[in-house]
């Protein structure tokens, strides 16, 4: 949509993103933004796994993230919204 | 799968008949699994509500009285889940979407059901329309149990469960196709079943 030069291809996620996803992920920590109350990935309460796996603030049930994995992806949305990432798996 | 020859005609009826009714990559059961994306909502009757609003933001709220107190059907279809199971005759209790839809007046072509608990799903308005669709409020003979969605859930067979949003709480009457719950993180927009639309690429 945009066509200017201010932005850059997503390529340079790649330093950044991996630094990120190369670590233990449920160690994370993470906020939620309805109640406040944080702690880290490992603490969130996940239903599922299928038809995938939903993770929700163990306070207040605030959507954290989900994540759906088929046979050459996993898609992952963080928070309630409709946006999402789908990884390549194999 | 071909019928054998030396069966008896009765049994090859029958298998025909399953073969019928079973969307391909799905198999038979007779229990009824629960798949929760959350923790299950205890929604009060005396509390609960169903509002359906339009692309103009126009509204119309029915009260748990006020719903029971339209026609209601007894309604058996099969069912059909992502995770491939399916359900045959299952039999519900409740009230067909025509009549909540009948004076609601609306250029809108998607609906975006929504729930208690926050789960959203979206569908084809006409998907919900010409007797393919329900507010249930039974199972069984019985009152709808939270787990299965009680005390009220959208029941539109001809998709995939994950459609038949329970814990329904209203409908959004959309211009736009917006991506709901599942739909959003690779599951088909559409799920039909029978066309095994289960993922974004189907």
């Amino acid at each position: 949509m945009t066509d200017d030069l201010t932005h850059m291809d997503g390529n340079c996620l790649a330093g950044p993103l991996s630094e990120i996803l190369a670590v233990e992920p449920t160690a994370a920590w993470w906020r939620c933004p309805q109640c406040g109350r944080s702690g880290t990935l490992a603490q969130l309460h996940v239903y599922g796994p299928e038809p995938g796996m939903t993770a929700v603030c163990p306070g207040c049930a605030y959507i954290a993230l989900r994540l759906v994995k088929e046979e050459d992806h996993v898609w992952l949305a963080l928070g309630s919204g409709t946006s999402a990432v789908r990884f390549r798996t194999a | 799968m071909r019928p054998v020859g030396s069966l008896s005609p009765g049994f090859r009826g029958r298998a025909r008949t399953l073969t019928d009714r079973l969307p391909p990559g799905q198999y038979p059961t007779e229990s009824f699994p629960v798949l929760s994306a959350g923790p299950t909502p205890h929604v009060a009757t005396d509390g609960w509500t169903f509002t359906v609003t339009t692309e103009t933001g126009d509204s119309r709220t029915w009260t748990w009285q006020q719903m029971m107190d339209l026609p209601q059907e007894d309604i058996v279809q099969d069912i059909h889940c992502v995770t491939r199971w399916s359900k045959f005759d299952t039999h519900w209790r409740g009230v067909s979407l025509d009549v909540f839809l009948e004076d609601v007046e609306t250029a809108a072509t998607y609906v975006k059901a929504t729930s208690y608990g926050g789960y959203t799903t979206n569908l084809p308005l006409a998907d919900l329309r010409g007797g393919k669709a329900w507010i249930v409020h039974g199972y069984d003979g019985f009152a709808l149990s939270p787990e299965h969605g009680g005390p009220a859930r959208l029941l539109v067979p001809h998709l995939y469960l994950w459609k038949s949003a329970k814990w329904v709480s209203g409908l959004r009457l959309t211009r736009e196709d917006e991506p709901g719950f599942w739909e959003s993180v690779g599951y088909h927009n559409y799920g039909d079943p029978w066309r095994e639309q289960r993922n974004w690429g189907d």
